[in-house]
């Protein structure tokens, strides 16, 4: 079987969740049954060269289906947006490395703003065994608070501006919880921050990344992060190959 | 009807997968056998290990999309004992592309391939993204000859030299590679380009500027190909953002006996097969029963 693949799939529903993130889901059986949490999907977007690199929010191998929660960025991802229930799209996927799932370690999942997506299929994966801290800039910008909940997860919102649950930063939140293993999406800051925390409590950390991609695949190299092997060699991995989900300890910055 | 031999090395269909865009094929083999292509252009590869240059490395750009990968590579060492063995069963032709710093460097790289299962050598003088990356050998013809000459009386692999399209008149640097001894051309790699985020005033890529692709670059390629068809009795290898069986088509009349294909799998995979389909639908429509019969049949004005 094909570890990934290149397929045209229908959208079963496409709406948008707060101005300029939008949520689609995918029927794509062939794809959905191969994918784990934490990997990606290069979706073609018409009109462009290149594929945008969107990371899976949630897989339901029973129904087939994939979805994406993505923000509209810049030109690519604002024609992804266009797309509309029923329409085709082309999805090249699963593609990269996911989240290394252990139901049995508790483990703390932190998410920055358009980072959180990528976690929600991680803590299904978890059954409950999870504590999601998610960050946003405000009241308004706050997404998929419910479906981690369902997960079974215990859900700590942060924003910045205080309009909604805690006021302050997500590993503020996270450092009042007990965990053995931490995974997290978001900006750079946060992940500096997150990463200080697994290293003070000695817990297994991976951090999922996000570069300029192309292929998707590991053929171009043009996704490079700073990486650094068991031996303190420093060298260029991709992203796409090689993550998006990282040991947190390989990243050489964040 | 879809085979051709270039510089003696027959391919069972013109489809090449280019350069820098395929990797060493094992990414593509986990979708579709390689030996659907006529041949693979490997990823540029150096005497010894390169780390490649820090990111961004690639964005888009209308119509295409600019890297700077920098010559990301383990080394020829590498190739020939991790990659080779596995790209030699897969029933297509192999290309090694290589690449340098130095002519000593160049020579020693395809001494090494000497004894290999290698098809050809692709002779990379015209890398844009590294400093001391071949490209000073690229743009001079004084420097085309030089270098060809040096690599050809080590190489005994049938020879191709790829031409940088970053020149005043690229029929001197065929004209060049010819006399120093090429078996065959490849044109065009990538034309530079730069593009800048307007708020933070950086160039995007990291390198500030990077190799144009895509279909952007696909009339500058035609033209290149046309006007150095005229002008070499070599076999053409045609390149530069062919991404559809009618751009092949075009690239075959405009003088080439073969087309790689390159950015286009970024936009979908499975580009070269399709267009080798295509490619084979049009002939049968039009009655031509070899693909040299398209090779330099445009009727210019």
């Amino acid at each position: 079987m094909k570890p990934y693949d290149s397929k045209p799939c229908r959208l079963l529903s496409a709406g948008e969740l707060t101005p300029g993130i939008f949520d689609f889901t995918v029927s794509c059986p062939e794809l959905a049954a191969m994918a784990v949490p934490g990997q990606f999907a290069q979706i073609l977007v018409p009109g462009h060269t290149l594929r945008r690199p969107i990371s899976i929010c949630s897989i339901d191998k029973n129904s087939g289906t994939l979805r994406f929660v993505f923000q509209v960025r810049g030109a690519g991802t604002e024609g992804l947006s266009k797309f509309r229930e029923g329409d085709t799209i082309e999805l090249l996927a699963p593609l990269g490395k996911g989240f290394p799932i252990d139901p049995d370690k508790r483990t703390l999942l932190v998410g920055g703003g358009i980072g959180v997506p990528p976690l929600l299929g991680a803590a299904e994966a978890l059954g409950g065994n999870a504590v999601a801290v998610l960050g946003f800039r405000n009241r308004e910008l706050v997404i998929l608070e419910e479906d981690f909940k369902s997960t079974g997860a215990k859900v700590l919102v942060a924003t910045d501006d205080g309009s909604y649950g805690f006021h302050g930063l997500v590993t503020e939140l996270g450092a009042g919880e007990d965990f053995q293993v931490l995974m997290a999406c978001g900006p750079g800051p946060m992940l500096r921050g997150v990463k200080a925390l697994a290293a003070e409590r000695g817990a297994q950390g991976y951090l999922s990344l996000e570069q300029r991609m192309a292929c998707g695949v590991g053929a171009c190299l043009g996704c490079a992060v700073g990486l650094v092997d068991g031996e303190g060699r420093e060298y260029f991995g991709h992203v796409c190959k090689d993550g998006p989900v990282f040991p947190m300890d390989m990243v050489r910055e964040v | 009807m879809l085979n051709v031999n270039i510089a003696g090395v027959e391919f069972k269909n013109p489809i090449i997968a280019a350069s820098g865009t395929f990797g060493f094929g094992r990414e593509y083999a986990e979708m579709y056998p390689l030996s659907e292509l006529g041949g693979i252009s490997c990823k540029g590869t150096t005497l010894k290990e390169r780390p490649g240059n820090p990111p961004p490395r690639v964005t888009e750009t209308p119509g295409g999309m600019l890297n700077a990968v920098g010559l990301q590579n383990p080394g020829v060492e590498h190739f020939i004992k991790e990659d080779l063995p596995w790209l030699s069963r897969q029933g297509t032709r192999i290309i090694a592309n290589v690449a340098g710093s130095a002519v000593s460097d160049y020579c020693k790289t395809a001494e090494l391939l000497n004894g290999t299962p290698v098809d050809m050598v692709e002779l990379n003088i015209s890398c844009p993204n590294v400093k001391e990356g071949g490209v000073q050998f690229g743009v001079t013809a004084k420097g085309v000859e030089g270098i060809t000459r040096a690599v050809r009386d080590c190489c005994k692999k049938p020879l191709m030299v790829k031409l940088s399209p970053n020149v005043t008149d690229i029929t001197e640097m065929a004209i060049a590679a010819e006399s120093g001894g090429a078996d065959a051309l490849s044109l065009i790699n990538t034309l530079t380009g730069m593009r800048i985020d307007i708020n933070s005033r950086r160039p995007i890529i990291r390198n500030n500027t990077g190799g144009l692709s895509g279909p952007a670059v696909l009339p500058v390629a035609i033209r290149m190909v046309w006007q150095v068809s005229g002008k070499v009795k070599l076999p053409i290898v045609g390149l530069g953002g062919i991404s559809t069986w009618q751009d092949a088509v075009e690239m075959l009349l405009a003088g080439a006996s073969a087309v790689q294909v390159g950015t286009a799998i970024f936009t979908d995979p499975y580009a070269p097969i399709k267009i080798r389909d295509g490619l084979q639908e049009f002939m049968e429509k039009n009655g031509v029963k070899s693909v040299s019969e398209l090779t330099g049949g445009v009727k210019p004005w």
